[in-house]
């Protein structure tokens, strides 16, 4: 029997999933990223079409993201993008010039030259990467909101949620955000260099100055990454009683909530551990061994076990997975922030075919990356970025 | 929350820029993916070069195409976010499942396998592309019907109850999704998107054959452009009269504003061309046009297919006036009326919400029946005049003319296209007036497009989710000067991108019909 908090603790479930998936494909950003301070013509082309084969997997990943929150907790889509708006617009804004860069990037015609085209990946990738841990982030450090549904009948300021004046900025220059934001980042160009190092074939220099990108990146992606989890297991968190219609009936700060948190869900303690462990055999192996190519799946596994594992430590065990800084009452659960019990219904039987879609992304995937990309594929006639 | 109404025009007026330009670019995906695919089909039966030459000449303007549809796309679901944040509570639990699914079973079906289309050819079987090149074109249709399913609901909204407690609408009925509406406008809008796509191919084609380039490989395109542009015009004009049916059961005040119609009739006449009256209002006596050319019975007809039909004008809505079929006069409920039982609805509602804090479970059921009688009628509290819920009518009515003579023109374009292409006496690689009228013809089918959707969008006004939330109720909390600088933000972006897009198309037909388009190596 599906009940509406089992349903509600499984559409957390999925969207942990697709945060992690969406997570490992950043790694496009981080390609992107190192784009414009590449010297090489040559090896800009070829980092471009590694990463532009696979550009159109995160952003799909991201809408996908993007969507099921809007059909799973509503009021989470319309609190936080309506609120903290600038942030959501700017990552909107690094997106949307990213989707025609690649393809724009060297055709004849497009007026801008290539380099603008990279200039626009560029921003994607760091822009992308850095604000998309400032919204993560504040799942664990909070927000500036609060939530009145009774607003829906003043006819003068009809709206239910309300933020900070500054609208996102404060999220965006708050420096526990950025921590996870810079965090991002050099994870993704760790991954970038992971992935590139399984799916390039060129000279034995390119492979060395990818395997030096793992290592400086990362340390630094360790580094902050480390400092961020510190945050969270020192941070207090709220513990939420839900009363009738799903309201939230009281409200109390826990200190060191997320520490244990991690005790009580020990599954997904186990998750951050092993990802920890994973991520990091795929750094030491890919930097020591001479020629060490699968880093990037092992990596990329490890990466989604521990996003995952955050998501479940923010929204499971009687906490609000976005707390309010203004108004603790208005904090957001998995509990007071869904869809129905119909929709979740609904919807859950439609998630049964993700097993279906993963199946075809991996058989298309595995098809064309049979053969790794060489600068002499860039030669040949067809389509290339 | 300063100046509401400024963030309501201008979150409008933002969300139509993006609209706007993202189906600039939707159309051309839909018609395109299947116009490549039906060649990519022909080569794989009949092996020749020619084919495959054809199939790589359009998918590489199909891919310059894709990807700024893609950029404008992803502005649009967010926005709902971002700049409609109390619609996504009032309404998300019904409008967020399709979006979610779209994305699920359409975007990622597309993404997956455009990448194999473009870069696979040497990589995977050629069974194994030629699926990938339909499945690209069917990702972007399921896209197509999801997202339309849901603008179905905003204009036709079912499958819902509200619940007082939540203070939002919850599905009740998924299946209900699909109504006559959705159905009508997804083949609509999807089908158009074939009519669309076929004038492109046969404009980039008659350029070539102005220019004396590639003769064969023009004709060629012509043939698969103008069949399946003609296909998808015929349908799109059958779907508009369904649409047109279901319009004027559902929104008889769209119809009326797209017709300018103030005092409707029995045996109704449409009007074909003319001038509104800017100084018409629902209570004077003006003439409703300054100048008109009708044709008898034609609204009637087009709304209730019986040319005796009564249709009802703006005026007559408002006052509560209807003739049903019998031919007796019947009262609706007036607009005065909606105005106050939607005032009530909100006052059960405040009820509802109070003793629903005070925990009183009879005043919570009490409060809960009133609302219920008076909820079809929720959106009307937040107006304080009957003006409030009338369509911009001047916008409405000439949209629809411009969507309905260019549509018109279309089908004329077609059959000539086609005469010219298979009777010998209209040869089209010799007629170049005919491929000059293709190739000017081009920009006008983007006209009739968007003017469709001008139609659907401005005549649902002033209702974001019609008769339940007017578009003033469902915005975000955001002060005026920061939509007005993303709308400058977007505006400048989109504008950069497309002038870039037009640049490389152009540059690419240029270059690539310079060559011979008779081999495959592109």
């Amino acid at each position: 029997m599906m009940t509406l908090e089992y349903l509600q603790n499984y559409w957390w479930l999925l969207i942990s999933v697709l945060g992690g998936i969406l997570v490992f494909l950043l790694f496009v950003q981080g390609g992107q990223s190192m784009l414009l301070f590449t010297g090489s013509a040559d090896r800009r082309n070829l980092i471009a079409n590694s990463m532009g084969r696979k550009w159109e997997l995160t952003f799909t990943t991201l809408v996908v993201f993007g969507g099921a929150f809007f059909a799973s907790f509503p009021l989470f889509y319309s609190t936080s993008f309506g609120g903290a708006y600038w942030l959501w617009i700017l990552i909107l804004f690094s997106f949307v010039v990213q989707a025609v860069s690649y393809e724009y990037r060297r055709k004849k015609g497009n007026l801008y030259g290539t380099r603008f085209y990279d200039l626009l990946l560029f921003i994607n990738g760091v822009v992308g990467c850095v604000l998309l841990g400032v919204a993560v982030s504040m799942f664990f450090f909070g927000a500036e909101f609060t939530v009145a549904r009774g607003n829906l009948l003043d006819a003068q300021a009809p709206v239910i949620s309300t933020w900070a004046p500054t609208h996102g900025f404060e999220a965006i220059f708050n420096w526990k955000n950025l921590v996870l934001g810079v965090a991002v980042l050099f994870l993704a160009r760790t991954l970038a260099c992971l992935y590139m190092m399984n799916n390039i074939k060129e000279d034995v220099s390119f492979f060395r100055t990818l395997k030096n990108g793992v290592l400086v990146n990362g340390v630094i992606f360790l580094i902050f990454f480390l400092w961020f989890l510190t945050m969270v297991l020192l941070a207090p968190g709220l513990t939420v009683t839900t009363g009738e219609y799903g309201y939230t009936a009281s409200v109390e700060t826990t200190e060191y909530f997320y520490f244990f948190n991690y005790l009580h869900l020990w599954w997904a303690l186990v998750a951050l551990l092993l990802g920890v462990v994973m991520v990091l055999y795929a750094l030491i192996r890919s930097i020591v061994a001479n020629h060490y190519t699968k880093g990037i799946w092992w990596g990329g596994f490890g990466v989604f076990l521990v996003v995952c594992s955050l998501f479940w430590v923010a929204g499971y065990g009687g906490g609000a997975y976005y707390p309010s800084l203004l108004d603790p009452m208005s904090s957001l659960t998995l509990r007071n922030s869904s869809s129905s019990e119909f929709t979740l219904t609904a919807m859950s039987y439609v998630s049964i075919i993700i097993p279906f879609v993963l199946g075809y992304i991996w058989y298309a995937w595995a098809s064309m990356d049979r053969r790794k990309l060489t600068p002499d594929e860039l030669k040949e006639d067809g389509h290339k970025y | 929350m300063d100046d509401l109404m400024t963030v309501v025009d201008w979150s409008r007026a933002q969300f139509a820029l993006t609209a706007i330009y993202h189906w600039l670019f939707v159309p051309l995906t839909l018609g395109l993916s299947v116009i490549v695919a039906i060649m990519e089909s022909i080569y794989l039966k009949t092996k020749s070069e020619k084919w495959l030459a054809a199939t790589k000449f359009w998918m590489t303007l199909f891919g310059i195409n894709f990807a700024i549809g893609v950029a404008t796309g992803i502005i649009l679901e967010f926005e709902f976010g971002t700049n409609w944040s109390n619609y996504s509570w009032f309404v998300g639990d019904i409008f967020g499942a399709p979006l979610a699914i779209e994305g699920l079973l359409a975007f990622f079906m597309e993404s997956t396998f455009v990448a194999v289309m473009f870069f696979g050819w040497n990589k995977v079987s050629p069974r194994f592309h030629l699926a990938s090149t339909w499945l690209t074109a069917i990702g972007a249709s399921i896209s197509a019907l999801w997202i339309l399913v849901a603008n179905a609901w905003m204009q036709y909204p079912v499958g819902m109850e509200f619940d007082p407690a939540q203070m939002r609408n919850v599905m009740d009925n998924f299946w209900a999704l699909f109504s006559g509406m959705a159905v009508n406008k997804f083949l609509h809008a999807t089908l158009s998107g074939w009519a669309l796509s076929g004038v492109f191919v046969i404009g980039v084609s008659c350029w070539m054959l102005w220019k004396k380039r590639n003769t064969e490989f023009a004709i060629r395109s012509i043939k698969v452009g103008a069949w399946v542009g003609l296909a998808g015009l015929l349908l799109t004009m059958w779907t508009g009269d369904g649409s047109a049916v279901e319009v004027t059961r559902t929104q008889p005040m769209k119809l009326a504003a797209m017709e300018g119609l103030y005092k409707g009739s029995k045996s109704q006449s449409i009007v074909a061309m003319g001038l509104v009256n800017p100084d018409k209002t629902w209570d004077n006596t003006e003439d409703e046009y300054l100048f008109e050319v009708s044709v008898p019975y034609g609204l009637s007809i087009l709304a209730k297919h019986d040319p005796n039909a009564f249709v009802p004008g703006i005026s007559d809505i408002i006052e509560g006036f209807d003739i049903n079929e019998a031919g007796d006069t019947i009262n609706t409920v007036s607009y005065a009326e909606r105005i106050a039982r939607g005032k009530a609805a909100h006052e059960a509602l405040r009820d509802f919400d109070k003793a629903r804090a005070a925990g009183d479970k009879a005043l919570e059921n009490d409060a809960r029946a009133r609302l219920k009688a008076d909820y079809p009628y929720f959106g009307y509290g937040y107006f304080e005049s009957v003006d409030e819920a009338i369509p911009p009518v001047a916008m409405t009515f000439y949209s629809f003319r411009i969507m309905v003579i260019l549509g018109s023109y279309f089908l004329a374009f077609y059959i000539l296209v086609l005469l010219a292409v298979y009777w010998d006496k209209l040869p089209i690689e010799r007629t170049r007036w005919l491929q000059l009228l293709a190739i000017v013809s081009v920009p006008f089918m983007w006209v009739c497009s968007e003017a469709g959707w001008v139609v659907a969008e401005v005549g649902r006004q002033p209702w974001t989710v019609q008769d339940l939330l007017p578009t003033r109720a469902a915005i975000s909390s955001i002060p005026s000067s920061s939509v007005i600088t993303t709308f400058w933000l977007f505006a400048a972006i989109f504008t950069l991108l497309l002038i870039a897009e037009v640049s490389i198309m152009m540059r690419q037909i240029s270059k690539r019909s310079s060559t011979n388009l008779e081999t495959a190596n592109l």
